[in-house]
């Protein structure tokens, strides 16, 4: 084990204190958004409630109701719900299967 | 149990041939039919959408929910996507058992979950040629994380 590569990767790995999820628009949203895909970054212990205030930077977003439903990893989640690297969030309109 | 979406029309034989069994003495089978209706107006055809990695999941949990409360039950289901014209069904759902009450029981409960929980979206296609999303009746606030999330 050498230090010097050691020590810059420790720097680096200690400098990343954002999780990145992606972020998943659907059917009347996604048309409302314009896009179906977006990742977001967000500073570690951010959760559900926090991805949907960073998205509503985006004017467009102003054609969402108050309190969409949210996914995250293919399960229904709360506003206050953690999200960590890699999660997957989606956006559910209201669902009319059947 | 794979294989709950398909883009093309449901073989509702093939899905009751699935669920049959010695011990079963009913069997239901359910279909979702696209309409034409007052309220909706002129359609001709409803374009179906999903989150399908969520979709399955969530028949999943909803299937998995039925056989815990309905030890014996045989359930297959399918939801089609795609655009599907008037008359054509969108979902089919294959129940057995051994009697009929659980049979329907068993049958409503998954059609009334799905109807509440799973990422499915239409879109009416209209003889005018406009397309509307269909909003759901209102409802409260409908999904918490199913029993399964507590698992």
């Amino acid at each position: 084990m050498s230090f010097g590569p050691v020590s810059k990767d420790a720097v680096n790995e200690g400098s990343r204190s954002e999780v990145r999820v992606r972020l998943l628009l659907f059917a009347s949203y996604a048309e409302a958004l314009g896009r179906t895909e977006m990742p977001v970054d967000l500073p570690t212990g951010s959760s559900v409630a926090d991805v949907l205030a960073r998205l509503r930077q985006d004017p467009a977003a102003g054609r969402l109701p108050p309190s969409p439903l949210v996914a995250v990893n293919q399960r229904y989640a709360k506003p206050d719900t953690l999200l960590r690297d890699g999660d997957e969030v989606a956006l559910i309109p209201p669902v009319a299967g059947g | 149990m794979a294989g709950y979406l398909t883009h093309t029309p449901i073989d509702v034989t093939a899905l009751l041939a699935s669920v049959a069994a010695d011990g079963c003495g009913a069997s239901v089978l359910f279909l979702g039919t696209v309409r034409r209706s007052a309220e909706d107006g002129d359609v001709t055809a409803i374009e179906y959408s999903a989150y399908a990695d969520m979709a399955k999941a969530e028949f999943d949990r909803i299937v998995n929910e039925a056989a815990g409360r309905w030890p014996g039950a045989r359930i297959a289901l399918r939801h089609r996507l795609g655009l599907i014209p008037l008359g054509e069904a969108s979902i089919a759902i294959a129940v057995a058992c051994p009697h009929r009450a659980e049979a329907y029981d068993v049958s409503r409960y998954i059609i009334e979950e799905t109807k509440k929980r799973v990422p499915i979206w239409k879109k009416e296609r209209h003889d005018s040629g406009e397309e509307r999303w269909v909003k759901p009746a209102e409802r409260v606030h409908p999904v918490s994380p199913p029993s399964a999330a507590r698992a």
